[in-house]
């Protein structure tokens, strides 16, 4: 029985670490499928945890008692995501637009936004007398699981199935409507091609500035949602750069790792969350350290099989990081 | 047909506004007031930025000019910064120069500097200074260049996509180190610090800056040689230009694919060396600090030119060490500086599309004449 | 003011990239239920024109008509808005997607894409055209002449009546090209226009009713097929009666310098490009290589360069006064240390025999910069040498390190070939060597070519225009899907004897010596 309870409690583990990677993941993954590459990510996720923590807290200190816990998860997710996209918006306008270096644009973002994350985050805590913290019910609301009680008090099941944070379904939710998106709908068709082969969309009438400045920015604002889920859940609602540090960048391999495919993020960021936090569970001869560069160690052997191994379907898409210009000749 | 014709004529005033070309003469001057301008901009959206957080602009950059250059300690300090980031910057150059997106300077630093530490931890007496240093050097550099020959190996025989492999190896890397200074080469037990390093393996001070910068500026003349007047250079310029071609000419596109990384890796692994011999004079996980990634942005604005790098990486290390002084004058946080450092690169990204493309604005007249 | 017959009218339409103009003033008529051929040279502006079309670029001036109306086509979607739809030289299609996903690609509809619907509908396509494409194979998995077919099917799903198609036969075997012109009368009887860009005439004869004319950008003229010959259309096409007149000095003591014997060459993807080719090509004549595109042309140049891999036989450089030696396995640095000097002007000039984004002197160090002391790169030598050829060749070029990739195609070509030239070859190679170049520098390669070959060069010409291979060359290899279907004597051979030979694999057998 233990057995099946320290097992439960990894996947729970695991399932909880991973959220923050999942969203990170989904929005880069929209974002590589227009052929854009992104390595800003950990500067959007910064800025959503950071806006996003700002935005639960105001409106808790400006709602006070009436102070209203759903509330407040809609405007944090609303506030990360305005961040996030506007960090895309600046990226895609320098890239799509002005047509510079994606790889340097995206490391300026980084620096960008990890800078403005952690201004936010510090400005706040000054202003604030040193200490931003949210009430606890808002706490919960975050936190806890929004199932009744007789559903997560079912043994095993109940814990597994209902006892997760709004965000975890919401993730999934999101992955599965994306993954539809890009392979089901007429909009994840165009934006795929626009990806592989911008030059074959423009001539079949897609506007590819419309779709790749959309993709990235949406892309960016769901990337920083995964930035305020980590504050608000597993940093428990207050500032924490130093845990928040590398999300975006383990979110960056994950893209790889799923194959650029959203259903894979979902098995693929509950591997990587557990990945993050085996040491605490699974106590081997590897010293703790060495099990955190596992997910990006994974990385690179998935890199380096899908390479080998040439199958078409696994690879990037096939214009990513470079800018389009129909009358290049 | 007819649905179609309407749609078409419906459609016909949305002539754009305006158009692209790519420009085919690039006047140099124009250029460079273009950048100017950039620069411009990028000073008055920081001042905005200042002005919302209810501070002045004017005198918030008068701390961060003063923070950086305004005492003989403040310069020395910027110099200080400015080491790495222009020793990345050049290591980088070689590789981006290919087109072989290395974004994995920061790892490449931090293999160097183990491999510099290992040195400085278990030969610091048994060898004489300078012996010590040199063996340090070379041990920063090989473990830099290996470390960078890793992803260049797989790129060249199977073209495994290098900007994700680098990316990737910088994490494994900085994992290493964490757990070198919670295990092997951790100094008071339960500390997770690894000890200084002995007097014996730190970097000797010339005016007060440790010798890092002269090797830097050697650096700049190094790399400025090696890829305008040799072989090497040469190599690096075709491959970067057209790979068939460099194949035609009867290059080893591969052999120089992972020579150049290898190089490129060890000058990195070097800067390694000096950051945690020269200025921190003991190892972390965070010795690179971020100065990959910056260093990458230099390097590319500066087109790949030593010289240019040179100013720009001294420009954001004045940048970082001004914006240091905020905090204490202001009591702004630090990470302004970042910020700041962001739209500089911003702006300076943005103004080369000014640069190289040609706007042409489309004139309304022709369609309504016709009507 | 405008015809009200015609389908589509162009008027006045310039367009130009950057200094180059590549259409000045074009007016034109395209007609409905007509097969209209755009004739010119490479680089006479017919594609651009097409392109402003098809939305690919916009014109600088001019107006565009469709039945009657100003049209503004700013993009390929105000294209098939009009009905127009292209086709073009590149096939535009993206790779890892199926066929019927790339059909319905970029077309405005319900949310939901309905794949059963588009793929019965792509099938009621084929059946109607004799087509025989499966909706959900992969482009990847598809032959060239499949993604054609796919490519005529998308526009043709659009409902396009207008259809342009760039140069379709560049590409298509023989039989392919037959099938391809039924299936355009088919349409043309369905009243559709259509307008095939090319530059040979005998396409143009076969298929279509009206021919126009462009040159160097600008409109020269149109005519009715019918009442027009060959012989007219290449006046226009080239502004004055052209008869090639090469010279044709008789080789002087041939020496066999290359014999190639059992060459057989697998690509990466497992396709046989050679399959058991033997010639021999002598010192001091020119050897012609013919066959349509991609029957193994570029795979025989680079493998007797060094830079294809070779599966099995064996090719034997036999110099002047030294013994011969095996080619194979040698790469082109070994070659060149072995003392044998060859010279290779590739079919991609910028993209593989120049470097773009360096002037001449750049260029000439292509061939040069492993000499020199130590690590150093020797750059006086290539200097000199690269003003020497701007004068001697007369490339017009502000400097000698001026990048050659803003140069026009002739200059560019003249780099290539007089740094070629300039190594003092005993075998030299050209692939296309005057594709898209004027008549002058054309000609100009010719005399180079000619003068290499008094020299004792063995010289390997591979060409698409039969005219100038019988007239230039000694004699004619003629390849057809990797294999050798003869050797002829050019002087003797007739224009009808290689194009047989180009299509057919067993006839033509006889002929080879």
């Amino acid at each position: 029985m233990s057995i099946l309870n320290s097992i439960l409690a990894l996947v729970i583990a695991a399932i909880l670490n991973g959220t923050p990677l999942l969203f990170g993941t989904m929005g880069e993954i929209l974002t590589e499928k227009s052929g854009n590459m992104n390595l800003g990510v950990e500067g959007m996720m910064y800025m959503g945890g950071a806006v996003g923590l700002a935005g639960a807290f105001y409106y808790g200190k400006a709602a006070g008692e009436s102070a209203f816990g759903p509330a407040a998860v809609i405007i944090a997710i609303l506030c990360a995501f305005i961040a996030g996209a506007f960090g895309a918006l600046i990226f895609s306008f320098i890239t799509i637009s002005l047509r510079a270096n994606q790889n340097v644009t995206g490391l300026a973002l980084a620096i960008f936004g990890t800078g403005a994350g952690q201004f936010i985050g510090e400005f706040m805590r000054t202003k604030e007398g040193g200490f931003v913290a949210v009430s606890n019910e808002m706490k919960a609301a975050f936190q806890g699981s929004p199932f009744p009680k007789f559903l997560q008090d079912i043994p095993y099941v109940g814990q597994l199935l209902f006892q997760q944070n709004i965000f975890v379904y919401l993730g999934i939710i999101l992955a599965l409507a994306m993954a539809f998106f890009i392979s089901r709908t007429r909009f994840g068709l165009n934006l795929r091609s626009v990806g592989e082969s911008p030059a074959t969309a423009d001539a079949a009438g897609i506007n590819i500035t419309r779709y790749k400045y959309l993709a990235t920015i949406i892309g960016g604002g769901i990337s920083a949602i995964g930035g305020m889920v980590y504050i608000m859940t597993i940093a428990g609602c207050v500032w924490n750069h130093e845990g928040l540090s590398g999300e975006g960048w383990l979110a960056v391999a994950l893209v790889i790792f799923c194959l650029w495919k959203p259903q894979n993020a979902l098995w693929g960021s509950a591997l990587f969350g557990a990945l993050m936090i085996l040491y605490l569970r699974l106590p081997l001869a590897i010293p703790n350290e060495i099990y955190k560069i596992l997910p990006y160690f994974v990385t690179v052997i998935v890199l380096v099989v899908t390479s080998l191994r040439k199958k078409r379907e696994n690879q990037p898409p096939a214009s990513l990081g470079l800018a389009y210009f129909r009358e290049d000749r | 047909m007819t649905a179609s014709q309407t749609k078409a004529s419906n459609r016909r005033k949305r002539e754009p506004l305006f158009h692209l070309a790519k420009r085919t003469d690039i006047n140099p001057k124009r250029a460079w007031m273009v950048r100017g301008i950039s620069f411009l901009a990028a000073i008055v959206i920081g001042g905005l930025i200042f002005l919302i957080i209810g501070n002045n602009p004017f005198s918030a950059y008068g701390y961060i000019v003063s923070g950086a250059l305004g005492k003989k300690v403040a310069i020395r300090q910027t110099v200080k910064f400015a080491i790495p980031l222009l020793g990345t910057a050049l290591a980088i150059a070689p590789c981006f120069k290919m087109r072989f997106w290395n974004i994995g300077a920061e790892g490449q630093i931090t293999a160097g500097a183990i491999g510099a530490t290992f040195f400085a931890l278990n030969y610091a007496n048994t060898m004489p200074k300078p012996l010590l240093l040199l063996v340090m050097a070379v041990g920063g550099a090989l473990c830099g260049g290996i470390w960078a020959l890793i992803p260049a190996v797989f790129k060249a025989k199977w073209g495994t996509n290098e900007t994700l492999f680098t990316l990737m190896m910088n994490y494994i890397v900085i994992g290493l180190v964490k757990y070198l200074q919670g295990g092997p080469w951790e100094g008071k037990p339960g500390s997770q610090i690894i000890p200084d390093f002995s007097q014996n393996a730190v970097l000797p001070k010339v005016f007060g800056v440790h010798c890092g910068w002269i090797i830097v500026l050697l650096l700049v003349i190094f790399i400025y040689v090696y890829m305008n007047y040799t072989k090497h250079g040469y190599e690096i310029a075709v491959i970067g230009d057209s790979v068939n071609t460099a194949r035609y000419a009867g290059m080893d596109v591969a052999l120089i694919t992972m020579r150049t990384m290898f190089m490129s890796g060890a000058i990195c692994g070097l800067v390694g060396f000096m950051v945690c011999s020269g200025a921190n004079m003991t190892l972390y996980h965070s010795v690179a600090d971020g100065v990959g990634f910056t260093a990458i942005t230099v390097a590319w604005l500066a087109q790949l030119n030593p010289f240019a790098m040179m100013a720009i990486s001294l420009l954001l290390a004045i940048l970082d060490k001004g914006a240091g002084d905020l905090q204490t004058y202001m009591k702004v946080p630090t990470s302004i500086a970042d910020i700041i450092t962001g739209i500089f690169l911003f702006c300076m990204l943005a103004s080369e599309f000014f640069i190289n493309y040609r706007i042409i604005i489309n004139h309304e007249s022709s369609g309504e004449a016709s009507k | 003011m405008e015809n009200k017959e015609a389908a589509v009218s162009l008027r006045n339409i310039s367009k130009s990239f950057g200094s180059i103009a590549a259409n000045k003033n074009v007016s034109l008529d395209i007609n409905r239920g007509e097969i209209l051929s755009l004739l010119g040279e490479n680089g006479s502006g017919k594609t651009t024109l097409m392109n402003m079309l098809a939305g690919i670029y916009y014109p600088d001036s001019g107006q565009i008509f469709v039945d009657g109306r100003e049209v503004r086509i700013a993009s390929p979607r105000d294209a098939y808005d009009c009905g127009i739809g292209m086709i073009h030289q590149h096939f535009k299609l993206v790779d890892v997607l199926t066929a019927a996903e790339n059909v319905v690609l970029g077309l405005e509809g319900p949310l939901m894409l309905d794949m059963p619907k588009a793929s019965a509908k792509i099938r009621e396509i084929c059946d109607r055209y004799d087509f025989s494409v499966h909706p959900d194979k992969k482009v990847y998995d598809m032959s060239v002449s499949e993604k054609q077919t796919l490519e005529i099917i998308k526009v043709l799903y659009r409902g396009a009546d207008i259809l342009i198609l760039d140069e379709p036969t560049a590409v298509l075997t023989p039989q392919e090209t037959n099938r391809l012109f039924n299936v355009l009368r088919q349409m043309k009887a369905d009243g559709k226009s259509i307008v095939i860009i090319t530059h040979k005439l005998h396409e143009v004869m076969a298929i279509a009713d009206r021919v126009a004319v462009l040159r160097k950008g600008e409109y020269i003229g149109e005519m009715m097929v019918s009442e027009t010959n060959p012989q007219e259309m290449t006046n226009m096409m080239v502004g004055h009666t052209v008869s090639l007149n090469i010279e044709r000095p008789e080789p002087v003591d041939p020496q066999p310098r290359l014999t190639v014997s059992g060459l057989t060459v697998v690509s990466d993807e497992g396709v046989l490009k050679l399959d058991n080719v033997s010639f021999t090509a002598m010192g001091g004549e020119i050897l012609g290589i013919a066959g349509i595109s991609g029957s193994g042309q570029k795979e025989l140049l680079e493998s007797i360069a060094g830079l294809c891999p070779i599966k099995e036989g064996s090719i034997i450089f036999t110099p002047k006064d030294k013994p011969a030696r095996e080619l194979v396995g040698l790469t082109p640095t070994k070659i060149k240390d072995a003392g044998i000097a060859m010279a290779f002007v590739p079919e991609d000039r910028l993209g593989m025999g120049l470097v773009g984004g360096m002037g001449m002197t750049g260029n000439m160090m292509l061939r040069s910069w492993r000499l020199g002391k130590g690590v150093f790169v020797e750059r006086k030598k290539p200097d000199e040498l690269a003003r020497k050829l701007k004068d001697e060749l007369g490339v017009v070029t502000p400097d000698v390190d001026y990048p050659v990739r803003r140069l026009s195609g002739g200059n560019v070509q003249k780099v290539l070939v007089g740094r070629e030239i300039a190594t003092v070859p005993s075998v030299l190679m050209t692939a296309y060597a005057v594709r898209g170049l004027d008549i002058n520098t054309s000609y100009t390669i010719y005399n180079l070519m000619t003068e290499q070959k008094q020299k004792g060069t063995a010289v390997i010409f591979v060409g698409e225009d039969l005219d100038v291979l019988l007239e230039l060359c000694d004699r004619i290899l003629v390849l057809c899907d990797g294999k050798v279907t003869g050797i002829v004597k050019a002087g003797e051979a007739t224009k009808e004897e290689v194009g047989l030979m180009m299509t057919h694999i067993d006839s033509g057998k006889e002929a080879a010596e």
